[in-house]
């Protein structure tokens, strides 16, 4: 640790315009997961890079402001949102996570393919990214 | 002989990349070895691009975007290594 303060405002000025561009790409790939390369796993690796991003750019304590989120409770949730899905086949009498889909008109989209995998998909984005923010959050907060 | 020019940047890649690593080896302060290793990133895009133009699809398009981004950020956090000792920090404004 150096006595002067330093400046990073180039770092922390690109850092707010290209997180934005991250977590959009992320969540592209998380909904390109069906037809083209991408899904849950790379679409929660992008999300964590881009806090990882903000983290380095800014501190843990701005970054806990930012997101107000214990990441914890973040993979429980995805773990819960993923077994509900596998679980949810139970109620129309098919084996335990199997999927189904449909044509649906959507008001904005036109007619959209909406499969349930997303759902299972969205569960495993929320594990990656609490544990990997979990992670290095542990890590980094130690003194 | 659009295969050969494409395969032709593709040895130009390669030979740069091995010279990149020759700097990665010998560099004799970390930083040249950090530079390095960004532009070891980039010509990895670059070819990554030029091998989904020779197999004719575009499924490796994300991958370019993806090792942009992580080369982006594996840079910056060893920048700030570099500069303050550590990466992340408690409180900025102690």
């Amino acid at each position: 640790m150096r006595e002067h303060k330093t400046n990073d405002i180039i770092m922390q000025t690109v850092t707010k315009l290209v997180s934005f561009i991250i977590l959009l790409f992320s969540f592209y790939l998380f909904l390109s997961g069906h037809n083209a390369p991408g899904g849950g796993f790379v679409g929660g690796l992008i999300t964590s890079s881009a806090i990882v991003l903000l983290l380095l750019a800014f501190d843990l304590k701005t970054v806990q402001s930012i997101l107000p989120v214990n990441f914890i409770y973040v993979a429980g949730a995805g773990l819960l949102i993923a077994i509900a899905t596998g679980a949810g086949s139970f109620l129309f009498g098919a084996p335990f996570l199997s999927h189904t889909f449909g044509h649906f008109q959507l008001p904005l989209l036109g007619k959209t393919e909406l499969a349930t995998a997303t759902l299972f998909d969205l569960g495993v984005y929320l594990v990656v990214v609490g544990v990997t923010m979990t992670i290095i959050q542990t890590i980094g907060e130690e003194e | 002989m659009f295969t050969f020019i494409l395969q032709l940047s593709l040895g130009i890649m390669a030979v740069s990349t091995l010279l990149y690593v020759i700097r990665v080896i010998k560099g004799p302060t970390v930083p040249d070895r950090v530079v390095a290793l960004d532009a070891i990133g980039i010509n990895l895009i670059a070819m990554t691009a030029l091998v989904s133009i020779l197999l004719k699809t575009t499924a490796f398009l994300d991958i370019i975007l993806l090792l942009g981004i992580l080369s982006f950020i594996g840079t910056i956090a060893f920048a700030k290594f570099l500069e303050k000792g550590e990466i992340i920090e408690n409180d900025r404004n102690r």
